[in-house]
């Protein structure tokens, strides 16, 4: 019998390339190996929706169990998987137990990045990626009455949201000069400034964290490099994450900023492939290599790897889109922002209603679009199709977009 | 439980029960019905939840909102005027019987 498929990792990127190996028509064993006790699920909604109680359980699993049955996946949880033997080709499990394959997908995501200082590792400082995590956060914050968030990024908004519209005393600490600093124009970082203050969070920028001082093993205040203090009977750390490239490397792979992997997901041996949070991947949106953190980018380069493995040749090229929802504001992204030379606004920022779109070289290379649904779906088809848009037509309401895109 | 009757391209149906508040996504993803994907959650994101519902049925649901509109703007199979993503409809009693049809491609 032949070995199959072994995917290393069970987030969305690993459940998308087991179920797209069967869409594709693939007849041979597939494993899917978590090292966490659940079913696949989704994370997005461990920030928001989650801890919130507007979805349960049973709306962020990715399938039933009976699903991974139907189809023939033999889903494995609550195990690890310990070293690469790539010789013969196998994989050891920390349990002890081996498996071999033909095709190996390495989708390993990433970890939390731990804060560095004195104190992080306080009972009551907590960090969320996992599903247990965000159960430990939304029991702490039933009775925690000021939350200190470390990290203004997507995450630590998202939380320093949730946590507001709970009523609780909340506090943002950025350490750069602006709220997602990666990811945004300083007019939409300036927005989300304005907006998180109006809700009535304390949003402090360039705030350097020197440690957490606390008694009892307990949390009680964070303290900043400048001397002030900010009370906290629970810290909720979102700094963001470290790739998970050990085992890769470990077996000899090669790692840039995550596995390094070519534009079929394939490494350097061609029996392994890699995907997700953990993937060194040439991106023609980005006209280089990066490594994405989204669903989009883990369940489309999961059937990218799916379609390989299949023997079809299916590059990945889709168009890179992210989401944040804090309060009652969707920030929608698509294409990628970074290196841009030029950003111009279409619509009324005051309004909450309004996109920037970026361009580097006078080519259109992100949008960015809040409470401005249309223009978001417009700017993927405008980005995927090379579509030429001047900043002008962008920043002119009467131009339709739309009539721009490229069949 | 009110049920919802899907309909595969090729004439196969599928009757699921789905609890008031839950949506026909949640409830097509749990049933494992084929054709409803729901990568982006549920979230209006993603156009992976399109459907077309049947005639009787389309003045009885939701209206469609600014974000649902912008992403039928972009589902793969042709947007009808019946066309709906299924993550939009929240489960009722009074929608006990919608009879929806699965298109032919979801991306």
């Amino acid at each position: 019998m032949a070995a199959g498929c072994v995917i290393v990792g069970a987030g969305q990127a690993g459940f998308e390339a087991a179920a797209a190996l069967r869409a594709e028509g693939y007849q041979e064993p597939i494993a899917l190996i978590g090292d966490e006790p659940h079913l696949p699920y989704q994370r997005p909604p461990l920030s928001k929706g989650f801890i919130l109680d507007k979805q349960g359980m049973d709306e962020i699993e990715l399938r039933p169990s009976q699903f991974f049955t139907d189809h023939r996946i033999d889903l494995v949880t609550g195990e690890r998987v310990a070293a690469i033997d790539r010789a013969a080709k196998r994989v050891s499990l920390s349990s002890g137990a081996s498996r071999p394959y033909d095709a190996l997908v390495l989708a390993c995501g990433a970890r939390n990045r731990q804060l560095p200082v004195d104190g992080a590792a306080l009972d009551n400082v907590l960090y969320l990626r996992t599903l247990d995590e965000s159960r430990a956060v939304k029991e702490r914050l039933r009775d925690a009455s000021d939350i200190v968030v470390v990290g203004g990024g997507f995450i630590g908004l998202e939380i320093a949201a949730s946590a507001r519209s709970l009523g609780k005393s909340v506090t943002v600490l950025e350490a750069q000069a602006r709220l997602m600093p990666r990811v945004v124009a300083p007019l939409v970082s300036a927005f989300y400034d304005t907006l998180h203050t109006a809700r009535g969070v304390t949003v402090v920028c360039s705030a350097a964290v020197a440690g957490i001082g606390g008694e009892r093993g307990r949390a009680q205040s964070v303290r900043l490099a400048n001397g002030a203090s900010y009370p906290a009977d629970l810290v909720v750390v979102g700094i963001g994450v470290v790739p998970n490239v050990e085992l890769a490397r470990d077996a000899g792979l090669a790692i840039g900023n995550g596995i390094v992997v070519d534009d079929c997901l394939q490494t350097g041996d061609p029996a392994i492939f890699a995907i997700g949070d953990c993937a060194d991947h040439p991106n023609p949106y980005a006209g280089a290599r990066v490594r994405l953190e989204s669903v989009q980018n883990a369940a489309d380069q999961g059937r990218a790897a799916a379609a390989a493995i299949a023997g079809r040749h299916a590059p990945y090229n889709a168009v890179p889109w992210f989401w944040t929802d804090q309060f009652d504001i969707r920030l929608q992204m698509a294409g990628l922002s970074q290196g841009y030379d030029e950003a111009v606004t279409r619509g009324n920022p005051e309004a909450q209603k309004f996109s920037v779109f970026y361009f580097r070289q006078a080519r259109l290379i992100a949008v960015d679009s809040i409470n401005r649904p249309a223009d978001h779906i417009v700017a993927r088809r405008l980005l995927a199709s090379r579509a030429p848009v001047t900043p002008e037509q962008a920043a002119d309401e009467t131009v339709n977009l739309k009539s721009l895109s490229v069949p | 439980m009110p049920r919802v009757v899907f309909l595969q391209p090729t004439g196969e149906s599928q009757t699921v029960d789905v609890a008031v508040g839950s949506s026909l996504m949640t409830a097509a993803v749990k049933h494992g019905v084929e054709g409803i994907i729901g990568e982006c959650g549920g979230v209006c994101m993603c156009a992976t939840c399109h459907i077309y519902v049947r005639e009787d049925f389309v003045d009885k649901l939701p209206p469609i909102m600014d974000t649902e509109e912008a992403v039928l703007e972009v589902t793969n199979a042709e947007r009808l005027p019946n066309s709906r993503l299924s993550c939009q409809i929240k489960m009722t009693e009074a929608l006990d019987g919608l009879t929806v049809t699965i298109p032919p491609s979801q991306r």
